[in-house]
């Protein structure tokens, strides 16, 4: 017999035994770690898939922000430019201002300083002139010059007319006292009665008369009385030709103005003028050529700044300030 | 010569006797349950894992895919006794290998058990799945007249399986004992190859056609119910 009933029960007991032990240690702790894994896996993979959403929100953020911030800078960047260009541009106003301001100041300072030149040079050619004069004719001054003033002391006493002679007369009859003739020398007696005669024919009063010489007149004849005066001198004709002479140098400067802006666009002053004072010419001369140029060349680079690259006109601006700044003590040396 | 390690009686006290094949049960009970307990010891349930974790789990869900596959729902809970009687039968072929060894699956008895189990497992689960009314009244399906031959085959099903399994095995070692005497140099290794492949499409076999017959008795009561929805 081939089947042991033993065995059979032994084996059908082994297997029993062994189906509870396999249980026991094989298949539920595989399954288990197989379980465990999975669902470790599904974890894993909500949990990317979580990171991944919050990942791409935050990116999402973040290229948000990025166009903000560029945004922000473009438009910090735009004003700042803007800023920049409107101050280089105000700089620029205020240093041409000032150039100006000081061009046209020390124009101005020439102009008095030539102006009182002036005056000074041509009162002292005046003075000297009336100098040498009074001394030419108190040196002629003689007795018979004198008798031919008198003569034309009397002939202007003819001469007097209408209200002249009606106002002399009453101030002549009015006077208590001797009436005062002034000359410059001593009169002979002959010409004493002349003047006499004289007023007596043409006033028609008699009156005492003062001699008195002054030197003051250089030479001539006055008679005075209050208030009234009537004379001839070489010193009255020179008083009028000083005081005509003043009021044209007077009236010159004024004249001199108003041509001026006429004159400045061709800066030629007369020799006599360049001779006496060759710096003040070549000065004005410097401050008034010296700005052409640089505007000429400053719409010169405007032009360049659009043709050529920035960098090029930004150095050539810089070069130019920096001259003009150079330019500028030099304007305000004197 | 013998038939079947039966035969080798190491130690006999009346009824009881230790015998070769219970002594090689033993042996392979100890391997099994020795090397399942220090592999599954250090399970990792991380990402990473040892070689032979890997090679425990390839067969174990195998195992079940292949449950599943033939039919029954609820594969983890057969996996307990049809995955052992695969393990054990392949484990016991598998070790022809080692010389002196002799497959407790190479005698009647084993093989007898093991069919005894699936005879006794079969209306258990069935029983368990539908209740014992509507499991014994599937014996009398499609009519009443079938309930004998139901019977009968139920019980010749479970000899052919003991049968089988232990005809297969015994002629391998049969064939590899003869051809010692005969051909003692490579013609046996030959054989013993074809033995190792018998004795794994003999423990498949074995297991496929438990699961296949528990299968039939867990499903039938659903199939009815299936067909009256459908009536």
């Amino acid at each position: 017999m081939l089947i042991d009933w033993f065995t059979v029960i032994a084996q059908a007991l082994n297997f029993l035994i062994l189906v509870w032990l396999l249980k026991r240690f094989l298949y539920k702790p595989i399954l288990n770690a197989i379980d465990a894994r999975e669902k470790k896996v599904a974890d894993e993979l909500a949990d990317a898939d979580a990171k991944e959403v919050e990942a791409q929100k935050e990116k999402e953020e973040f290229r948000r922000k990025n166009e903000e911030l560029d945004q922000q800078r473009a438009a910090l960047m735009n004003q700042a430019k803007y800023e920049a260009q409107t101050e280089r541009q105000r700089l620029f106003e205020e240093v041409r201002k000032e150039t100006s301001y000081l061009r046209t100041k020390q124009q101005e300072a020439l102009k008095n300083d030539k102006e009182n030149l002036n005056q000074a040079i041509s009162r002292r050619v005046q003075q000297e002139v009336f100098d040498i004069a009074r001394k030419v004719l108190k040196d002629l001054a003689g007795t018979s010059l004198e008798e031919r003033t008198v003569d034309v002391f009397v002939q202007r006493l003819h001469e007097l007319k209408g209200e002249e002679k009606e106002q002399l007369t009453s101030a002549l009859s009015k006077s208590s006292g001797p009436v005062l003739v002034r000359t410059a020398f001593e009169l002979p007696q002959a010409q004493r009665d002349l003047v006499k005669k004289a007023i007596k024919e043409t006033l028609g009063i008699e009156i005492q008369l003062r001699f008195e010489t002054s030197s003051d007149l250089v030479n001539g004849i006055e008679l005075t009385t209050d208030g009234q005066k009537v004379a001839w001198s070489i010193a009255d004709y020179l008083t009028s030709l000083e005081k005509s002479i003043d009021e044209l140098l007077k009236e010159q400067p004024r004249s001199e103005a108003k041509s001026k802006p006429e004159s400045e666009s061709e800066p030629k002053p007369d020799d006599s003028r360049s001779k006496t004072k060759p710096e003040a010419k070549t000065k004005p001369e410097s401050t008034s050529d010296m700005p052409k140029p640089e505007e000429g060349s400053e719409t010169k680079s405007k032009t360049k700044q659009e043709s050529e690259n920035k960098q090029k006109s930004k150095d050539k601006q810089e070069s130019e300030t920096k001259f003009e700044s150079e330019t500028n003590p030099s304007e305000t040396k004197p | 010569m013998r038939l079947s390690p039966d035969e080798l009686i190491f130690w006999q006290s009346g009824f009881i006797k230790l015998n070769a094949t219970i002594v090689y049960t033993w042996g392979l009970m100890l391997v099994m349950v020795v090397g399942s307990k220090i592999l599954t010891g250090k399970l990792s349930t991380g990402l990473t894992r040892s070689r032979w974790q890997n090679v425990l789990e390839i067969i174990v869900t195998t195992i079940l895919r292949q449950i599943e596959d033939i039919g029954l729902d609820q594969p983890q809970k057969y996996l307990g006794f049809l995955g052992t009687l695969f393990l054990f039968i392949g484990m016991a072929n598998l070790c022809i290998i080692i010389p002196g060894y002799e497959p407790p699956t190479g005698s009647l008895s084993t093989t007898a058990a093991l069919a005894l189990c699936v005879f006794v497992a079969v209306p258990l689960f069935g029983i368990e799945e539908q209740g014992v009314g509507n499991y014994l009244r599937s014996y009398t399906e499609p009519t009443i007249i079938m309930l004998p031959f139901n019977i009968i085959s139920e019980i010749s099903r479970t000899m052919a399986l003991a049968v089988r399994l232990f005809g297969n095995i015994m002629s391998g070692s049969m064939i590899v004992a003869i051809l010692l005497t005969i051909t003692p140099f490579i013609f046996p290794i030959v054989m013993t190859a074809l033995g190792l492949l018998t004795g794994m499409v003999q423990a498949y076999i074995f297991s496929v056609l438990a699961t296949v017959y528990i299968a039939a008795a867990t499903r039938t009561s659903k199939s009815r119910q299936k067909q009256k929805t459908g009536d």
